[in-house]
């Protein structure tokens, strides 16, 4: 790999590289939109949270890639990827008690939309989906993160 | 003691306890926005969190001991042969009111060692994994099927691994007892699920009640016999539950994680993952096999594997330079004394066993609280660092040493209880060996606890000048009200043994959950 031959600045280099750059830019946007149009259509096709969350970090991973793992943690602070891990799986969780609140069991969806058989259902597992799709690519990004953060430290160590 | 609660809250009380705590650990992360207290804003919601959880749990026990039937609770409304039932009877609600009062003890205890022990930036983190962990394991009980049970030991040990990892602020060999444990944590929990499997594919159901039944049918329709699927899934679920509980000798994970483990963690893990371990070994050699083997006859191994490890493991409590070593090699020996108990196979012998989940719960968890509080003051845990320190600690150490003697099983303690019950249990079964290791046992803490008394009060600091103050009340108290109890329930033992002799028939009839 390139990054072992010139282990000092990979990140900087790469950044430099104006057509990287270029693509990079460009592709990011079309990658968020095909992770979030995988989550929002899992329920009816192929795809669903997992899958969809993966591609979504992706999106995150390459600009982390291409402009270095410093300046995605400028752009997006750990402590809200954190959040946003929680925030996925409360919403998980919520979706759950909010059928215990409207007077079913836990994780009972027909009690979201009693009146329509079916709604509830679909509602209930499509919320459930984007909770698991935040989650997913919130944990995606931060293992990244967490890698590149322990290169960075052993870098230093075998230089001093 | 009543607990009233509005009846639409006491409808969902078998999920609330598990539920309560997994709110409360995804809701524990945002605290890490706020820039300044959020560790003190995390541990207060823990603490809160914990209590409420509590109450839920005393509750239900209240419910079951009222109702006959036990309390049912299927998630989404599928019905259990299809969907995920919570089942709650007299052994799991007993078990769950000991895993919510320690964790709501140690809760409590955990304030100050935390901030001690865990580097600022990663407070809320420590708070919310410590919920989830307190979710799973409390899941871990409550649930009526057998995959739920690995998902949640799978939330409930990879919440283990972090917390012990945690440890690596203070000493970086935490890291490596963590990876040690997720190795073998990840060995055990495969053979549980290749056992669990193994039963699905013979009887097709993943509920524990209907599970039982299925096997009791094909017994008596003799497809049992010489039937190899039911003997390895036997097997694989009894190796991967013992290396889960740590029973000699696969215990080797525990002593080191148990060691660099924050001081807090190793009081919570140790007083209620390896209890949760036994109770899931309780599921399924008596809910689920119960009636489909001659259980006494098979259980022969293990009641070998206990009482080689209530020796061995006391041996190598001797040895250690290390305070919070002894104390782990010696929750590899209580963990033998229970699983002895129940692998009699007697009404005698599985009593001894639920009281000593109590007992050793209690006894453990407030003497790793004792030195956490020294830790906390003196930074180490090691022999040295123990030296004379009853002077100047004198309320932490009274609270060492009458858990030590707990641990012995001296009369007025709630340790000479369990042993009571678990030496008549061996003799009515006419096992006077088994007997004699007990009361081997025994004699061989007595010598590891008074190695420790010795220098808590009577040894000489290496730096005599160096004073050293109290602990904080934070953690004087909780430690207190556990070593309180074990004292209460050695003298009155009527709630413990009462609980446990209706667990026990429970089991030993059938054990249906």
């Amino acid at each position: 790999m390139a990054a072992n031959n010139q282990p000092e600045s990979g990140g900087e280099q790469m950044s430099q590289q104006t057509l990287l750059r270029v693509i990079a830019k460009m592709t990011i946007p079309f990658i968020l939109t095909f992770g979030c149009y995988v989550i929002l259509h899992g329920e009816l096709g192929p795809g669903g949270g997992f899958q969809g969350g993966v591609i979504v970090a992706a999106a995150f991973i390459l600009y982390g890639l291409v402009f270095g793992a410093d300046e995605l943690r400028r752009r997006i602070p750990t402590s809200i990827i954190d959040a946003c891990m929680a925030l996925g799986a409360l919403l998980y969780a919520g979706v759950g008690l909010a059928c215990v609140l409207r007077g079913g069991t836990f994780l009972d969806y027909g009690m979201l939309k009693p009146d329509h058989a079916g709604d509830g259902e679909a509602l209930g597992m499509s919320l459930v989906e984007y909770g698991v799709g935040l989650t997913v690519a919130s944990v995606m990004v931060t293992i990244y993160l967490m890698i590149s953060e322990r290169r960075a430290t052993l870098r230093k160590g075998e230089v001093s | 003691m009543d607990i009233e609660l509005p009846e639409s809250i006491r409808a969902h009380l078998p999920v609330l306890v598990v539920l309560l705590p997994l709110f409360g650990g995804l809701l524990a992360m945002f605290t890490g926005l706020v820039q300044r207290g959020g560790g003190v804003i995390a541990w207060a919601w823990s603490v809160l969190t914990t209590a409420l959880m509590l109450i839920c749990a005393a509750a239900m026990l209240q419910q079951v001991h009222a109702s006959p039937e036990p309390l049912v609770y299927r998630l989404g409304s599928w019905p259990e042969a299809y969907g995920i039932g919570y089942s709650v009877d007299a052994l799991n609600a007993y078990v769950i009111l000991v895993v919510s009062i320690i964790a709501f003890l140690t809760t409590v205890y955990a304030k100050d060692s935390v901030m001690a022990e865990i580097a600022n930036d990663r407070h809320h983190l420590f708070y919310s994994v410590w919920l989830l962990a307190i979710a799973g394991l409390i899941g871990i009980t409550v649930t009526g099927d057998t995959f739920n049970i690995y998902v949640l030991l799978e939330i409930s040990s990879l919440t283990v691994y972090t917390l012990v990892a945690l440890g690596g602020d203070r000493d970086r060999r935490a890291l490596v007892a963590s990876l040690k444990y997720l190795i073998l944590g990840s060995i055990g929990a495969t053979f549980i699920l290749l056992g669990i499997g193994y039963l699905l594919m013979l009887t097709g159901t993943l509920n524990m009640t209907d599970m039982h039944d299925q096997l009791v049918r094909m017994r008596e329709a003799g497809d049992l016999v010489n039937n190899r699927t039911v003997f390895v899934s036997f097997a694989f679920l009894m190796v991967g539950l013992s290396l889960k509980m740590a029973l000699f000798p696969l215990h080797l994970w525990l002593p080191n994680a148990y060691t660099y483990a924050p001081s807090a963690v190793s009081a919570l893990v140790a007083a209620t993952a390896t209890k949760v371990g036994v109770y899931m070994t309780f599921r399924f050699v008596f809910t689920i096999y119960g009636g489909v083997y001659d259980t006494s006859a098979d259980l022969q191994l293990l009641a070998l594997c206990a009482c080689l490890g209530i020796v061995v493991s006391s041996l190598s409590a001797i040895r250690q330079m290390n305070v919070k070593k002894v104390l782990a090699y010696s929750s590899v020996g209580q963990i033998a004394y229970i699983v002895l108990g129940f692998s009699l196979a007697n009404h005698a012998g599985v009593t001894a066993s639920v009281i000593h989940i109590f007992n050793h719960a209690i006894i453990k968890g407030g003497m790793f609280m004792a030195v956490g509080a020294v830790a906390l003051r003196t930074g180490g845990t090691k022999i040295e660092d123990f030296k004379g320190i009853g002077r100047q600690m004198p309320v932490t150490m009274a609270a060492f040493t009458v858990g030590g003697c707990g641990l012995i099983g001296v009369p007025l303690t709630s340790g000479f209880i369990s042993k009571w019950y678990l030496v008549q249990a061996a003799m009515q079964e006419g096992y006077w060996g088994v007997a004699g290791v007990v009361l081997l046992g025994g004699v061989l803490a007595i010598i590891y606890v008074w190695r420790l008394v010795e220098i808590i009060w009577f040894g000489t600091p290496d730096d005599p000048s160096k004073r050293v103050k109290e602990a904080p009340l934070s953690m004087l108290i909780p430690m207190w009200i556990l070593i309180g109890a074990s004292l209460y329930f050695g003298v009155d033992a009527t709630w413990t043994a009462d609980s446990a002799q209706a667990a026990a028939s429970l089991l030993l009839n059938g054990g249906h959950g």
